[in-house]
């Protein structure tokens, strides 16, 4: 498949100044993403996921400390543009994002079907009537029935909400849908429900998707790729396939040693100690103090190394493998 | 415990905290100062007024104020026969006594007012005076004599016969320096009072003090009835720290205990909460106070004792409540009932610690609201009947017109003490909701 | 041993630890506060008993009754119906001293470790809160004891971490204060209310392991309530699955995972798969519809209207009873008929 890149960021940084220090949120990360692919950024919580897709759409708090880095969309430098351009013409009708916990965000006093319509009036200046033929299109898309489009928030399920915040991200038909955790809070089967509908977008419609979660269960529903985070950095990035079968990273392999498996009888086992505090990095590899193969060279802070077309890894064991060094 | 020294600690980045402590510091330095160095009895005694004021002027104005603004206005001169050198000469069944009561009188005014204090022991009968008057150019005036009780009191500045003579009132006729003047002003130099008494008795002996008044006194002046205001200003300050302090205890402890309660018992208990608030949030307070004060009695205690009765069930109960539900649900709560907690522990030592950070700051800035309303019940008249306070003062300046007559000095330092007092409180309580309040919390 | 020494303690060691039967636990809706509009049935008619020494899982989807189930085991809600017989003493004749022996038999681990201890208490307290409930008013005695419960959730040494406040601790670290806080009275039963679905991936395993451990060591039974189904197989000897109320099927974890009865566990098996990247190229089997309305059940099978098997006339008609199609395997559902 010769896909034509998407969506390629370059080290990007983001840091917040807190009370106690900086904190490198997001640092240094690269990874591109394909026309029709899925990428699944996974990383546990505190690890910057949340942070990268806040600082790919701009919804950034105050007290950002440094924000930079450099973010093609197609040809377009999205990082050049300013706060008003970017809101105009990438926000929502190019990129779309779906936040965590925004099925409980909706606003409880006006029908769900104004509200999903919203993106498409606001930013791409429709008329109402037009507006709600495409929105009730996208509805029956999503799963949800047109009858619910007079119905106010608190009358549906939450399984309904969550489609319906799927809705006002899919309405304006953007190339990229970034998706925070979107099934985290929800039971299996309306978890598997809300994939499937992805699953079936993603093929009818060629929309990519960023999907961030915590789950590699959920991560495998869709994921063509797969980026790991930790501690701010994309530690591996791989094909679906190569990731969860033969992932290079020891975090990696840890972390997928440690998911419950249904039909298989090996004990999962856990990770040994704890992330290191985003303010207070630790210098070198920031898995090293957890990782059972570290070695002189960790005090070195890893350069990804590429091991394959489209697979890096931020691990000095990989060094000298085939060639090492360069993105 | 820890997590309120690191509150305390924080506080320290805060300048408002830091100018809002040292006034709370000041206000507490004066109140102890003052109770140790005026015993409450004393306090109470001097406030009554009469005797032990004599030898004050009457609404004199602070000396520092005078000064500052250039002025040489006098202060008093007091004159006692025990350091004068007192002559004596015996006759059958008396003796005679002459006592020069001298002094330097070198102010840019008049003094308000003489009076000369005469004291009299072991006389048969009464004995008789004559007073005369020396200037520093030596002329002598001579003032009358007459025949004097045990103790007496000779107003000099009253004598209408002497004020006929002099065309002037005595307290500027024997200062001016050229009486034909239309703009007399006062000689500098040594006066003297003369004394010559007749005593009757063998050991018959006579004190004499002169009191010649100023027109300023002290730090903070004089009232009408030549009490030292000072001592109301100082008095003021732990009477209104206790009844701020107290009512607000007392308010928000009962009103927070009653809101947990309800809260956690939900249902009937709840709903009469909510009930008996509503009905007693709608109660005014200020004229409930003024009608008890009225009717029954302007005791501070029983005002305490009633702004806290009617501040139990108040608007406080509805954001306590509101703070608290989301508590009640909170899953500490339930374990603790899984593992057998009484309902009485749950509300006192898992709900309420809950909320007491962000209540403080409400706390410290509820103290000076009841400091105001006190010194508001005591200016409209209604202050307790012998305790000197902040509001009394205030009381007193407005009953006697002093803002009308000049006597600013009355008003503006007990106004003075009760903005210092609020703006204290206000600003320690603003920075500590600051760092209590983490919605407040700047990043 | 408890604290609380009491004459239900010495009944019924023969008999099973937990017995439950015919279980309701309602809530009523009022309306103005006195106006009866309705019941939410949040448990409906449950039946089981669990041995001593025993794990189990119950698992659902949310609002299934589970929670409720948890809570009504624990007395914090009245059964509106049926009975809780613990040790052979039936729970809601409990009272007084008896009541808190049986409070301090059964531990409770809840799901949110931050929101389940108090933020402005220290470990210490919090650890020391149980014993001072339950009357252990030596220092030096609730000092050992948790000391000894802190070793043995791992969290030592303990001099650092006794001082700390919950939310310097990690997200594990405070589950295992949770944990520590079920263990300190030294009970007989656990009930851990999804124990780890608040936690990282990586952490998740380790209490898990942890509660298993202790809970093998010292021979306790353990309720574990959770919606994750792939987390149950190493960790319970028995599922049972709850749908609206109700326990649809039971069978040991092996048995249920291999040969699921119910078609609402097949459906939530068929649901999750086991990490591969084929996943995502495959669509899943989902039944439509949403879970019932716990106010107003269907009548019948409370599955049958999402259920891809339903027999008319009989599954919206008349409750299905316990079949045991297979030994040691039971299942509510006419199909074994």
């Amino acid at each position: 498949m010769a896909q034509k890149t998407l969506l390629s960021v370059e080290g990007l940084e983001l840091q917040y100044q807190t009370r106690r220090g900086v904190a490198r949120a997001v640092d240094g990360v690269s990874f591109d993403i394909l026309a029709n692919e899925a990428l699944v950024v996974l990383g546990e919580s505190g690890c910057g996921k949340s942070s990268l897709a806040k600082a790919l759409l701009r919804v950034l708090p105050r007290n950002v400390h440094r924000f930079s880095g450099k973010v093609m969309l197609g040809d377009t430098d999205i990082m050049a543009l300013s706060e008003e351009a970017f809101r105009r013409d990438v926000q929502w009708t190019r990129i779309a994002m779906v936040m965590q916990a925004a099925m409980n965000a909706l606003n409880p006093v006006v029908r769900v079907g104004e509200q999903v319509a919203e993106p498409l009036r606001v930013h791409m200046g429709w008329s109402r009537a037009r507006a709600m033929e495409r929105v009730a299109r996208t509805f029956e898309q999503v799963g949800v029935s047109t009858d619910f489009l007079q119905r106010y928030p608190f009358e549906l399920s939450g399984g309904m909400r969550q489609r319906v915040v799927l809705a006002m991200a899919l309405v304006t038909e953007p190339e990229l849908v970034i998706l925070d955790e979107p099934t985290s809070a929800l039971d299996v089967l309306t978890q598997a429900g809300i994939m499937n509908v992805l699953k079936r977008i993603k093929q009818e419609q060629g929309t990519s998707f960023m999907l961030i979660t915590h789950d590699v269960a959920t991560s495998s529903e869709i994921a063509d790729r797969v980026a790991l985070m930790y501690a701010g950095q994309v530690v591996e990035v791989a094909d679906a396939q190569d990731f969860f079968h033969a992932p290079a990273h020891p975090y990696s392999q840890m972390l997928m040693a440690s998911v419950p498996r249904l039909r298989q009888r090996e004990e999962p086992a856990h990770i040994p100690g704890q992330p290191p505090d985003l303010i207070d990095l630790p210098s070198g590899c920031r898995f090293a103090d957890r990782c059972p193969s570290r070695f002189g060279r960790c005090a070195e802070d890893p350069e990804p190394i590429r091991l394959a077309r489209r697979h890096h890894v931020r691990c000095w064991l990989h060094a000298g493998r085939s060639g090492g060094g360069g993105a | 415990m820890r997590r309120w020294l690191e509150g305390l600690r924080e506080l320290r980045q805060y300048p408002s905290a830091i100018g809002g402590m040292a006034l709370i510091a000041f206000l507490i330095a004066l109140s102890v100062y003052t109770v140790i160095a005026i015993p409450y009895n004393q306090a109470l005694d001097l406030w009554r007024g009469g005797e032990e004021w004599r030898m004050h002027p009457i609404n004199a104005g602070p000396v520092w104020a005078d000064r500052l603004t250039g002025g040489n206005k006098p202060e008093t001169v007091l004159v006692s026969s025990a350091d004068a050198d007192v002559r004596e000469a015996g006759f059958e069944g008396g003796r005679q006594v002459r006592i020069p009561l001298a002094f330097n009188y070198d102010y840019g005014d008049f003094p308000s007012e003489i009076n000369l204090f005469l004291k009299t022991e072991d006389t048969d009968r009464e004995a008789f005076v004559r007073l005369s008057w020396q200037t520093p150019d030596g002329e002598t005036i001579p003032l009358g004599g007459r025949r004097i009780a045990q103790e007496d009191r000779v107003s000099i500045s009253q004598n209408r016969a002497l004020e006929a003579r002099l065309g002037v009132s005595p307290h500027i006729g024997l200062f001016a320096d050229a009486l034909d003047g239309d703009d007399p002003s006062p000689q500098a130099g040594r006066y003297q009072l003369m004394v010559d008494a007749i005593l009757y008795g063998e050991e018959a002996s006579l004190d004499a003090d002169l009191a010649v008044y100023g027109r300023v006194h002290g730090i903070a002046g004089t009232d009408h009835q030549r009490r030292d205001i000072m001592v109301a200003l100082l008095w003021g300050t732990p009477v209104a720290l206790a009844f701020g302090l107290l009512a607000a205890v007392g308010t928000t402890v009962t009103t927070l205990v009653i809101a947990a309660t309800g809260v956690w018992f939900g249902g009937l208990v709840d709903a009469t909460i909510q009930r008996l608030t509503e009905v007693n949030i709608i109660l005014p307070l200020l004229p409930i106070l003024v009608m008890v004060g009225t009717l029954y009695s302007t005791s501070i205690w029983l005002m305490l004792g009633v702004v806290i009765a009617l501040g139990i069930f108040s608007a406080g109960i509805k954001m306590y409540r509101a703070m608290l539900l989301p508590i009640r649900q909170a899953p500490y709560i339930e374990a603790a009932r899984a593992y057998g907690a009484s309902n009485s522990r749950i509300i006192m030592r898992y709900m309420i610690p809950r909320i007491l950070p962000v209540l403080i700051p409400t706390f410290v800035t509820l103290i000076p609201t009841y400091v105001f309303l006190e010194a508001s019940l005591a200016v409209l008249g209604l202050g307790d009947p012998i305790l000197p306070t902040w509001g009394k003062v205030l009381n007193d300046a407005q009953v006697q017109s002093a803002l009308y007559n000049g006597f600013y000095y009355w008003v503006v330092s007990p106004a003075l003490l009760l903005m210092l007092t609020g703006l204290g409180f206000a600003m320690l309580g603003f920075a500590l909701d600051r760092v209590f309040n983490p919605r407040l919390r700047t990043q | 041993m408890s604290a609380v020494r009491s004459s239900a303690q010495a009944r019924g060691r023969d008999g099973p630890l937990l017995a439950v039967q015919d279980l309701h636990t309602w809530f009523e809706l009022r309306q103005w506060g006195f106006l009866r509009v309705g019941s939410v049935r949040a448990v409906d008619g449950v039946d089981f008993e669990l041995a001593r020494g025993e794990a189990v899982a119950f698992v659902g989807e949310s609002g299934c009754g589970k929670s409720s189930l948890a809570r009504t085991l624990l007395g914090l809600h009245k059964p509106t119906r049926g009975e809780v017989v613990f040790n052979g003493t039936r729970v809601a004749d409990l009272r007084g001293k008896d009541m808190q022996w049986y409070r301090a038999s059964v531990g409770y681990v809840q799901q949110d470790p931050y929101g389940a201890l108090p933020p402005f208490m220290d470990v210490r307290r919090i650890l020391s809160e149980p014993l001072i409930v339950h009357g252990i008013s030596s220092r030096v005695e609730r000092e050992r004891r948790i000391r000894q419960v802190l070793d043995e959730v791992r969290l030592s040494p303990a001099e650092t971490i006794l001082d700390k406040f919950p939310h310097m601790l990690s997200g594990g670290q405070q589950q295992r204060v949770v944990i520590a806080r079920a263990l300190v009275l030294e009970p007989s039963m656990i009930i851990a209310d999804e124990p780890v679905s608040m936690l990282d991936a990586s952490v998740r395993v380790e209490i898990l392991n942890l509660l298993r451990r202790i809970q093998t060591e010292r021979e306790l039974t353990l309720a574990f309530i959770t919606h994750d189904l792939s987390t149950v197989r190493h960790f319970a000897d028995r599922i049972f699955v709850m749908y609206a109320g109700r326990i649809v099927e039971q069978a040991p974890v092996d048995e249920l995972l291999a040969h699921p009865q119910h078609p609402y566990t097949q459906s939530l098996l068929a649901a999750i798969a086991d990490v591969d990247a084929a996943n995502a190229r495959q669509q899943r089997e989902v039944p439509g519809g949403e879970p019932p309305s716990l106010l107003h059940p269907p009548p019948g099978c409370r599955f049958h209207p999402r259920c891809p098997h339903a027999i008319a006339g009989v599954c919206e008609v008349d409750d299905p009873p316990q079949f045991e199609p297979r030994r040691g395997h039971r299942s509510a559902c006419w199909l074994h008929r």
